[in-house]
């Protein structure tokens, strides 16, 4: 594997600037970061430092004003609303801050999601694959409301997964978790991208989430303050209950 | 996602708020019941009135004079017989039509009375209740003798059996011969309330027209064809013969009508009216199609953070679209069928009742039903575009960040 083969993701010089009005933001002044494959990366910094823009641009929510983004070596920053759907589709896997189930859908439509949108067979045996994955074999026909906070992120989780995307992107996964959920889920992060490599980048502002990854970024006024890599803190395996 | 996939997504979302999906159901219901109902009753009403016109038979000619100079004689009538020059001819009825006072004890009343003759009884399909019809003899005669319509015969007589009685007509006595079957019907060209004497007698004692020559001047020719199929060919040879004695060389002094080209002009106006009962029960779907709408406005309005997840999971904006459009045909569907059901058992329900002195015919037409069902599906389709495009438009971040 050659060394671009290896970047998932390569921002070059990436700027965002948001029209308010009258008044122009700069969202993001210029970032150029690398991430390679297997990578678990922490993006962290104050509100207002670009870390949601930036995570926004990585999951192809949106598109940089300049600059190159390069996603599996393929150029995604200009491409139309519709081409970017599928690269998300395809690429992608979100986790969010509020988990975003759709409440109607029980534990496996939910997960099923993902591959109405990009075809595929055998959809049911995926999305059951995935809850097994993050331990939720026997939760597949509950609700949403059924579900603890946890439980409900690991769904939210298995969805992410479901398209083995090259990217999981969790944006405060544990923001509305307590203690026990949230090592819950980081010990189900850390595992997926230890045992399958899965490429992870967790949007946090919390010291101790950020503490479990390989690397983190800290961001300041749009721009990269700080980036290094660190011998992650393991998370113990949390008794199942 | 796959059509079906997306028709099942739609049924299940609609499923959520079923209160509200069946209020928006109920206003598509309504609309496509009333529209085939309203339809049904105008094509029933359509058909009792054809079906009455057929019924004096669709092989009869009338030749009516028009224009101011235009006037038809017994001579007319004969000539039309004429078998060399009108062989499609089977039978001539002249009438002489006019008003008198009828009275007969104290009992009186004003009525048409038309001068006929013989051939008029088969001309006409008229069925004698009691006695006979007017004969031979009673032309040649000049007899002052009547056949009433049933209406009539019971005004005048009441429970009493008229023939052998005696009626006044103008003030001269007539005995009445017989009396007519009932016709019923709404009183269109009805005999009901009408009555017949001798044409000759009819001239005599009530009109007294004659032309400059001395011809008996009569109002309506009624010419029986030998065969329905026949009825060009004879209005040809009809209008042929009296051109002839008419002498005419420009324009005609007469037309000639046949009961099918009535029968035509009957249904031209009765279809403009079933179209207008259609268009006027059509306005309920509109505003039904309106209540689907605001409902998927408001729908969109909700669900705006699904379309964020939908579209983050990479949900196009085609299958946004194709999502919500669906969701409103498959309402406006869903009414239309229902409402082709209620309406079939309406229009069932409504046959044959009878409201004031009216009574409903009703005739249901599948081609109703597909055409109500064709608007609403199409209604459904117009009116959820808009809240789709709307939907399909959304950017996913706002969709995501709203609360």
């Amino acid at each position: 594997m050659t060394e671009s083969q290896n970047n998932v993701i390569e921002l070059h010089d990436v700027t965002k600037v948001y029209r308010m009005g009258d008044i122009e933001v700069n969202a993001l002044a210029g970032v150029s970061l690398t991430i390679r494959r297997g990578e678990l990366t922490a993006i962290m910094g104050p509100s207002g430092s670009g870390k949601s823009t930036i995570m926004n641009i990585i999951g192809c929510l949106d598109v940089p004003t300049s600059g190159r983004y390069l996603l599996d070596g393929e150029d995604v920053g200009h491409l139309s609303d519709d081409r970017l759907a599928g690269i998300r589709n395809q690429k992608v896997g979100f986790v969010f801050q509020t988990y975003n189930l759709l409440p109607r859908l029980s534990a496996l439509a939910n997960v099923e999601l993902p591959l109405l949108y990009g075809g595929g067979h055998r959809k049911k045996e995926r999305a059951q694959d995935a809850l097994a994955q993050v331990g939720l074999a026997d939760r597949v026909h509950h609700k949403p409301v059924e579900l603890s906070g946890g439980q409900q992120q690991r769904v939210g989780i298995a969805r992410a997964l479901v398209k083995s995307p090259s990217i999981l992107l969790a944006d405060e996964p544990t923001g509305n978790l307590d203690a026990a959920s949230s090592r819950e889920i980081m010990w189900v992060i850390q595992e997926l991208n230890r045992q399958s490599g899965i490429t992870v980048v967790i949007v946090t502002h919390e010291h101790d989430i950020a503490a479990h990854a390989s690397r983190v970024v800290t961001m300041l006024d749009g721009l990269v303050l700080d980036d290094r890599r660190q011998e992650p803190d393991l998370v113990a395996q949390p008794v199942q209950g | 996602m796959s059509p079906l996939q997306t028709i099942k997504t739609a049924i299940s979302s609609l499923g959520a708020n079923k209160l509200r999906a069946g209020l928006a159901l109920l206003g598509i219901v309504i609309g496509v019941t009333a529209v085939i109902t309203l339809m049904s009753i105008g094509r029933g009403a359509t058909e009792q009135i054809t079906g009455i016109i057929q019924g004096l038979g669709t092989n009869l000619l009338f030749v009516q004079p028009i224009g101011e100079e235009g006037q038809l004689t017994l001579g007319d009538a004969d000539a039309l017989l004429d078998p060399v020059y009108a062989p499609t001819v089977l039978a001539v009825a002249p009438e002489i039509r006019s008003f008198a006072t009828l009275a007969a004890g104290r009992d009186n009343s004003a009525a048409q009375v038309v001068g006929v003759t013989p051939e008029y009884q088969d001309a006409r399909n008229l069925d004698l209740a009691s006695g006979i019809f007017i004969k031979g003899p009673h032309v040649s005669n000049r007899d002052e003798v009547i056949v009433l319509g049933a209406t009539l015969a019971e005004q005048l007589f009441q429970n009493l059996d008229p023939v052998g009685q005696h009626v006044r007509v103008n003030g001269r006595r007539y005995r009445v011969i017989g009396v007519l079957e009932s016709q019923g019907g709404g009183g269109f060209g009805t005999f009901d309330t009408q009555v017949l004497i001798p044409i000759t007698t009819a001239y005599y004692r009530l009109s007294a027209g004659r032309t400059t020559s001395g011809d008996v001047v009569v109002d309506l020719i009624n010419v029986q064809v030998r065969d329905v199929d026949e009825i060009d060919r004879s209005i040809e040879e009809t209008s042929g013969v009296l051109r002839l004695r008419h002498r005419i060389t420009g324009e005609d002094d007469f037309t000639v009508i046949s009961q099918q080209s009535t029968i035509e002009t009957l249904e031209e106006t009765t279809n403009t009216l079933v179209v207008f009962l259609g268009v006027i029960a059509g306005i309920s779907l509109l505003v039904g199609g309106i209540g689907i709408m605001n409902i998927m406005l408001v729908s969109v309005t909700e669900r705006t953070r699904e379309i964020g997840i939908r579209k983050a999971m990479g949900a196009k904006r085609r299958d946004i679209l194709f999502q919500f459009v669906a969701e409103a045909t498959v309402l406006s569907i869903g009414g239309g069928l229902l409402g082709g059901g209620l309406g079939y058992w309406m229009t069932n329900l409504v046959d044959g009742r009878a409201l004031g002195n009216q009574t409903f015919t009703t005739s249901f037409s599948s081609e109703f039903a597909l055409l109500a069902l064709a608007v609403s599906a199409g209604i459904g389709l117009f009116f959820g575009i808009y809240p789709a495009v709307r939907a399909s438009r959304l950017h996913p971040i706002d969709a995501l960040r709203y609360e």
